[in-house]
């Protein structure tokens, strides 16, 4: 049948004889290939010189041979899961708790990671001490992706194995040990009670180990006055929450004063909630030479010299011991300190009295002022351990290292060849050593002079125990097996005691015979942090100050007197390497990228000192020389509102350094003048040739009178005035009527039904903001924002999403703007009052507004872009389709916020842009949440659309009903001061929506008409 | 309408002993004769401004906005100057070949081929901005409401931005069609004259097989009125859409009804000064002094003085407007910009456009042609700056002061601008050589009615 069918193929089959046909048949393919008569012709065969033997040769080499170059193919190393870990699930983030103790930074965090990757820091709330993280630490989480890490360990330069570095350094630990040489191990602060016993177990094989702490930037006079007035050695720790008067004098208590961690209690006394009508805040005066954070949130900033600093703490001893100090105060300061001990009495036992000043006897004060008042915020019976050098033991071991009287030197965790201003002689010393390790991250300073580097983790692939302050524990945990051949100090230092624990077994074992007194070793390493009712036994003995307070009373300044601090971004610099850090704005002068003298205007002025705008705007600042001794740097000068006449200021942990990629060494290293460790030096100042240039986020300081971006208030007309008082709604005019702005008669945009599903809002408290930043490097990690380095932030292109704007008063606070402004008559007096007003004051009120963006309901951004890139959301967010952005830039300019950003290059990938972005190791930190944005996309705030996408899921996956308070942008987790609230207003009973009827509450620009989401909450003064 | 009586106390409009013959060497004479030395000079100069313009262009699409001066604050700057600013200038040539056809002013028929003529190629220009302002030009086709497979996505309607790409292009195309039909005859006087068979191809191809029936002059006559009528709505509402741009924002300086017609009479101020800037230049290289007479740029210096007084007005307005609003924003964004950091950029904008042509109340001044040309230049830098104000001090210090910064332009942005300057020169020097100038075809419909011979002959005879 089938099999029968023929097919027509040709013509010629018609022609039934046809040879053509047979042909065809027999030979299917028309070509002949003559195999035969080649073989057959033996003439040409035996003419080729390539025998059977060399052609299968050839085969089989050029088959070898093409394999092996097939296996070289690009590979990726990317190992799937053979077995599925149970814990990781791609997608979907697991949180550790875990904490830092870095020497400088310390508390108690979560971390989240993404596929077994730590990509974020965030706070851990429910921890007592310590649970909230700043800007340092939010950002650390990258400095464990540093590509400059040390990655194993090195000996003599070259690179070696552990085993052999066990070896040679207990070779030579005997040997010293034999001679009896002395060898010091000068580690970090460690806080940490299973380090301090392995320390004592290797000083009890090492008799001639000694063991000292050493901190960067210390507090060892307040730790000597503490131990002389209550026997123990520690800090004193304050809860500024139980405050009702806070006098401080020269003590940055939202800085890093004493180790910091102190602005989420303060904040929390500075909210005022009306309760029965009436609200209630705590009052501050804070006494300094440089502007701070804590100047900066004081009812009364006092700008005084040091030594004026020193003058007022004797007088305010006087004053509430009722004792006669005989001191020349300024007609300026009487009446302040006057106002202050008025506060402090009338505070009773919520009064407290805090110093920075790095003096024994005015520490010693400090301590008998709070007993005498009874201070309830002091707290004694658990001091705070987080700084524990003793300034004499450091500078035994630095006199014995540079003169050569020592044996062996072990380092940890710190650089002291960097961070001494004799760091040279230092690491000269060290190289003379018989024995010099040095536990290290980076190759730096010391680590290079060192014969040996032991490549140390970060914190975030250790393991760790630490007690904060007594009784208040926390565990560290890895969050990620270590990325290069690292170990931990305590492990190496158990191998040289002779141990075979490890670190790990050794604080499981401490633990559960110390200090777990029962409690399960799973749930604290689930939570992170511990608590016992161990005190200490604080029995204050009093002594005799007289000497100290006349010697405080007669301090004179002798020339300038410098003020070295450290940096809300840079801290003590370890971080150096941290593009985040690096760009992340000094909260005070808005700077990145650099540190600088910050000089008062009189004084820069009188010497010649120059700050200007170039014609981008961009800001200039003339070079100082400053010396200190016989020490001297040439600095960059910032004009700095508020600097206390005859004093200067200046970041330490920047400069020059090794470890650190090219671009970061900026700025210069202030710890050359850092002598004796004191923060407070006398210096002279010079105008030196040239100008610097300047990467300022901010380039204009004064609020200009507009009053209605930052509403302010005093407790006072808070408390008797109506609302409509102090925060009225801005009136519009329609038909020759008044209308409020937020009324539906003025409004001509189509309403739609927003009470069904979520509608998020962000309420900011501007009384419970200290400026800290952490939510600025939160956005940062949490959004994938591009570091875009110093030439382009001087450009004004800053990347941030969140910004925390900084105004200073151009009067002598915000309401004396308000008045001058309203006085002005006429164009002339217009003229040049605003001008005037383009000026800060001698000493201005200052504030700090976070703004991302408004997410408005009526968003001007969304009108304008003709591809409809920005459109709303239903549940109040304004969206960014980055794919759909053609890149107008139109949004932006119609932005009243200004808080769109232009990706006006490609910032990853990119050589140009040398961050982490361009490295595989530094992309690691990338969330996996949130699009990389390529160049020519506007970006912007999301309200972190991608958080709160995963709680609603996740809420749907359990079937519940959201709980308040899960809802939370980066920012607002990141706020450990309760100045950010975000959640849903549908949900009545939420703490936003209770903040949205608040009567503080008002809209930024409410009179634009915008109507936006995120909300701010009036800032109320002490008059 | 060729043979009306015109009154003799009105100048003619053609000078010099001329017959219908004479008009057509003189209009042909550019077109036939040889390019002279300083053509070549001139277009050398263009053509390397433009080939720079070009490298710029290229440098920022391959790298990024970033290239140029634009920051955080200030996301427009000289693009948006230069797009709104080649826009204006094109108005002048629909202005005076619509707008003044309609009113029956014959004065228009020497100048409006050029007009028009320049009117495209600042189009040309303007056009350029928007695409190449933008983060990723390769995708400009967004804009355009085409069915597309990226789902259901489409072009918001409500962005001012969208209008303008709407109102630029019907600009553009409608200009092109009216200028081309108007130089159909013109062409096909050419094609007849021309020797060279190549040179006779191409403009016979150009001329659309024009024959001289009586009836392709009735359905040209016919096509140039409804172009005219359709023409000049657009003299009007090009400028007003591209005002909306800022209008329509919520940016004190930008937010201001008064802006569409403001932009309007800027607009066509600036275009006239862009013509008489090119045509004095043309008539002399050209020899067209008999046709484009001193009566030609004495009614277009009235006009830029008439037009650069309402935007001396419109100036005004805005400041007290600013006061009365009692705005503090307003008033400070006025006060700003007359006195802020970028004061020079508004008090040159206010001597060029407000002052500068106040001189033009002289018969003496606005007769002499130096001086003329000295203005229209002015005038146009004038109205560059009118734009860069408005665009930038805006922008620089709007609401919240911590955003408040500076702009200075980079080398791609001053390199972008010349190129255009360039392109347009490119393109306007080759028009001069291969286009019939001067629309011969209408002018000799005047010849004998406005022709300084023929008028001085009936005034004879009278």
């Amino acid at each position: 049948m089938a099999a029968n069918k023929t097919y027509w193929k040709n013509a010629e089959q018609l022609n039934e004889n046809s040879p053509l046909v047979d042909q065809l048949e027999q030979k299917e393919f028309v070509e002949y290939v003559p195999v035969n008569e080649f073989l057959e012709d033996k003439e040409s065969l035996e003419d080729s010189s390539t025998s059977r033997r060399d052609f299968l040769k050839y085969v089989g080499f050029s088959t070898a041979a093409a394999s092996l170059a097939a296996c070289e193919g690009p590979v990726i190393k990317s190992v799937p899961y053979v077995v599925q870990p149970e814990q990781i699930r791609p997608g979907v983030a697991n949180y550790y708790a875990t904490a830092i103790a870095d020497g400088f930074d310390f508390g108690s965090i979560l971390i989240k990671t993404r596929e077994g990757r730590p990509i974020k820091v965030e706070n851990n709330p429910d921890a007592p001490t310590l649970g909230g993280a700043n800007a340092r630490v939010h950002a650390s989480v990258l400095s464990m992706y540093d590509s400059q890490r040390v990655q194993g360990p090195k000996g003599n330069g070259a690179d070696i194995s552990w085993e052999d570095l066990h070896l040679q350094v207990g070779a030579k630990l005997n040997a010293l040990a034999a001679t009896g040489k002395d060898v010091v191990l000068l580690t970090q602060t460690f806080a940490s009670p299973t380090t301090t016993k392995i320390i004592a177990a290797f000083k009890a094989k090492y008799p001639n180990v000694k063991h000292v702490s050493f901190d960067t930037v210390a507090s060892s006079d307040a730790a000597d006055a503490f131990e002389d007035a209550y026997g123990v050695r520690g800090l004193a720790d304050y809860d500024f929450s139980k405050a009702g008067a806070i006098v401080s004098v020269g003590a940055d208590i939202l800085g890093d004063w004493q180790g910091g961690g102190y602005d989420s209690g303060y904040s929390k006394s500075r909210v005022p909630n009306k309760h029965h009508g009436k609200a209630t805040m705590s009052k501050h005066f804070q006494f300094e030479a440089n502007m701070t954070l804590s100047g900066a949130a004081a009812d009364h900033r006092v700008p005084a010299t040091p030594s004026a600093q020193k003058n007022i703490l004797a007088h305010i001893y006087g004053a509430l011991m009722g004792t006669t100090v005989s001191t020349t105060l300024s007609d300026a300061h009487q009446t302040k300190v006057k106002a202050a001990v008025a506060a402090l009495k009338a505070a009773g036992n919520k009064a407290v009295v805090v110093s920075g000043i790095q003096d024994k006897g005015a520490q010693a004060l400090v301590l008998a002022i709070n007993n005498a008042l009874g201070s309830e915020v002091m707290d004694v019976a658990s001091p705070s351990l987080i700084r524990q050098e003793n300034g004499t033991e450091v500078k035994a071991v630095v006199e014995s290292v540079v003169a050569g009287t020592l044996g062996g030197l072990i380092t940890v965790g710190i650089n002291p060849a960097f961070t001494l201003p004799e760091g040279k002689a230092f690491a000269e010393g060290i190289k003379k050593l018989d024995l010099s390790v040095a536990f290290s991250m980076k190759e730096d300073e010391t680590a290079s002079a060192a014969q040996y580097i032991a490549a140390l983790p970060h914190y975030l692939e250790s393991w760790g125990d630490y007690e904060f302050k007594v009784g208040h524990f926390a565990l560290a945990q890895p969050t990620i097996r270590p990325l290069f051949d690292t170990l931990q100090f305590q492990d190496a230092l158990l191998k040289w005691t002779g141990s075979e624990q490890s670190y790990y077994d050794a604080i499981q074992d401490n633990w559960s015979a110390y200090i777990l007194g029962g409690s399960s070793w799973n749930a604290v390493l689930h939570d992170g942090y511990f608590s016992t009712n161990r005190t200490i036994k604080a029995n204050y003995s009093s002594s005799d100050l007289s000497s100290a307070v006349t010697a405080l009373a007669a301090a004179k300044a002798e020339g300038i007197e410098l003020t070295l601090y450290t940096k809300t971004g840079m801290g003590d610099g370890q971080q150096a390497n941290n593009p985040w850090l690096q760009e992340f704005p000094d909260p005070i002068t808005r700077v990145t990228w650099d540190n600088y003298l910050t000089v008062s205007a009189a004084d820069a002025n009188a010497m010649g000192l120059k700050n200007v705008n170039v014609a981008n705007g961009a800001l200039n600042g003339s070079y100082a020389k400053v010396t200190v001794g016989d020490a001297s740097l040439t600095v960059p000068v910032v004009i700095q509102p508020g600097q206390a006449k005859g004093s200067v200021g200046l970041a330490l942990g920047y400069g020059e350094r090794m470890g650190v990629q090219d671009k970061m060494q900026i700025g210069v290293n202030a710890f050359a003048l850092y002598n004796n460790a004191s923060e407070v030096q006398v210096a002279t100042v010079s105008l030196a040739d040239g100008y610097h240039e300047f990467a300022c986020t901010q380039l204009h300081n004064t609020l200009m009178g507009r009053g209605d971006i930052v509403k302010e208030t005093t407790l006072e007309v808070f408390n008797t005035k109506d609302k409509s008082h102090w925060n009225a709604i801005p009136m519009v005019s329609k038909n020759h009527m008044e209308q409020e702005v937020t009324s539906p008669e003025v409004d001509m945009w189509q309403n739609f039904d927003r009470s069904i599903g979520h509608h998020f809002n962000l309420s900011i408290d501007l009384n419970a903001c200290t400026g800290c930043g952490a939510c600025v490097i939160a956005c940062h990690a949490e959004n994938n924002v591009p570091v875009v380095g110093k030439t382009e932030v001087r450009r004004s292109r800053d990347m941030h999403w969140l910004r925390i704007d900084r105004y200073y008063s151009s009067d002598e606070t915000f309401e004396g703007d308000l008045t001058t402004k309203e006085n002005i008559s006429g164009i002339g007096d217009s003229l040049t009052t605003f001008g005037r007003m383009e000026e800060a004051s001698e000493n201005p009120q200052v504030t700090f507004q976070p703004v991302m963006c408004q997410h408005c309901n009526h968003a001007p951004c969304e009108t304008v872009c003709p591809v409809a890139a920005s459109s709303h959301g239903r549940q109040g967010q304004n969206h960014m389709a980055y794919n759909r952005c053609v890149g107008t830039r139109y949004c932006a300019n119609n932005c009243p916020y200004k808080v769109r950003r232009f990706n006006w290059f490609l910032y990853n990938k990119n050589d140009e842009f040398d961050y982490h972005m361009n490295n595989d190791l530094g992309r690691m930190v990338l969330n996996p949440d949130v699009v990389v944005r390529s160049r020519g996309v506007m970006e912007k705030c999301s309200m972190c659309i991608q958080k709160t996408q995963k709680t609603i899921l996740d809420a749907k996956l359990d079937g519940r009903e959201i709980v308040d308070g899960e809802f939370q942008t980066a920012c607002s987790a990141a706020c450990s001061n309760g100045a950010m609230t975000f959640g849903d207003i549908n949900d009545k009973e939420s703490k936003v929506a209770e903040l949205k009827a608040n009567d503080r509450m008002y809209h930024l620009l409410e009179s634009v008409g915008t109507k936006p989401n995120v909300m701010y909450q009036t800032k109320v003064r002490n008059a | 309408m060729a043979s009306h009586y015109e009154a003799s106390i009105r100048k003619p409009l053609i000078t010099g002993d001329k017959s219908y013959h004479d008009v057509t060497i003189d209009v042909a004479a550019p077109v036939e004769g040889k390019a002279n030395h300083q053509w070549w000079i001139v277009f050398g100069i263009a053509l390397t401004a433009f080939l720079w313009g070009v490298g710029c262009i290229i440098y920022t699409i391959s790298t990024g906005i970033g290239t140029w001066g634009l920051n955080k604050t200030v996301g427009w700057a000289w693009d948006i100057t230069n797009f709104v600013w080649w826009v204006g200038i094109g108005h002048a040539g629909t202005l005076i070949s619509a707008v003044l056809l309609l009113f029956r002013q014959k004065w228009r028929m020497a100048i409006n081929r050029s007009a028009e003529a320049m009117t495209i190629f600042s189009v040309i220009q303007a056009g350029l901005f928007p695409i190449i302002h933008m983060g990723r030009p390769w995708l400009a086709y967004w804009v355009l409401p085409i069915p597309n497979s990226f789902g259901s996505l489409w072009v918001n309607f409500n962005s001012p931005l969208l209008w303008d790409v709407f109102a630029i292009s019907t600009y553009l195309s409608v200009s092109l069609v009216f200028w081309w039909t108007g130089l159909l005859p013109d062409f096909a006087m050419i094609r007849d004259r021309a020797v060279r068979p190549f040179q006779k191809k191409i403009y016979s191809l150009l001329s659309f097989g024009w024959s001289g029936r009586a009836k392709d002059w009735q359905r040209f006559e016919e096509v140039s009125l409804v172009l005219a009528g359709l023409a000049t709505p657009l003299v009007l509402s090009v400028h007003t859409i591209v005002s909306f741009d800022f209008a329509t924002s919520v940016i004190p300086g930008w937010h201001t009804t008064i802006f569409p017609p403001y932009f309007v009479a800027g607009a066509i101020f600036s275009g006239f000064a862009m013509v008489n800037t090119l045509l004095i230049i043309m008539r002399k290289v050209s020899h067209l002094e008999d046709y484009i007479t001193v009566q030609h740029i004495e009614l277009m210096n009235i006009v830029i003085m008439i037009t650069g007084s309402i935007v001396g007005v419109a100036y005004i307005t805005e400041l007290f407007i600013a006061w009365y609003s009692g705005v503090e924003y307003e008033q400070y964004a006025f006060l700003n910009r007359a006195t802020g950091p970028y004061w020079w950029a508004y008090w040159a904008m206010m001597s060029c456009n407000v002052f500068s042509p106040q001189f033009m109340w002289s018969k003496k001044l606005r007769t002499s042609i130096m001086f003329s040309f000295i203005i229209s230049i002015v005038v146009n830098i004038g109205m560059w700056f009118e734009r860069f104000v408005i665009i930038v001090t805006s922008l620089h210090r709007d609401y919240l002061p911590s955003s408040w910064t500076m702009f200075s332009p980079t080398f791609v942005d001053i390199g972008i601008f010349i190129g255009t300057i360039g392109f347009f020169f490119v393109l306007f020097l080759l028009y001069a050589r291969t286009f019939p100038v001067i629309a011969q075809a209408e002018v000799k419909t005047i010849l004998k009615s406005s022709g300084e011979n023929y008028k001085k002959l009936r005034d004879g005879n009278e």
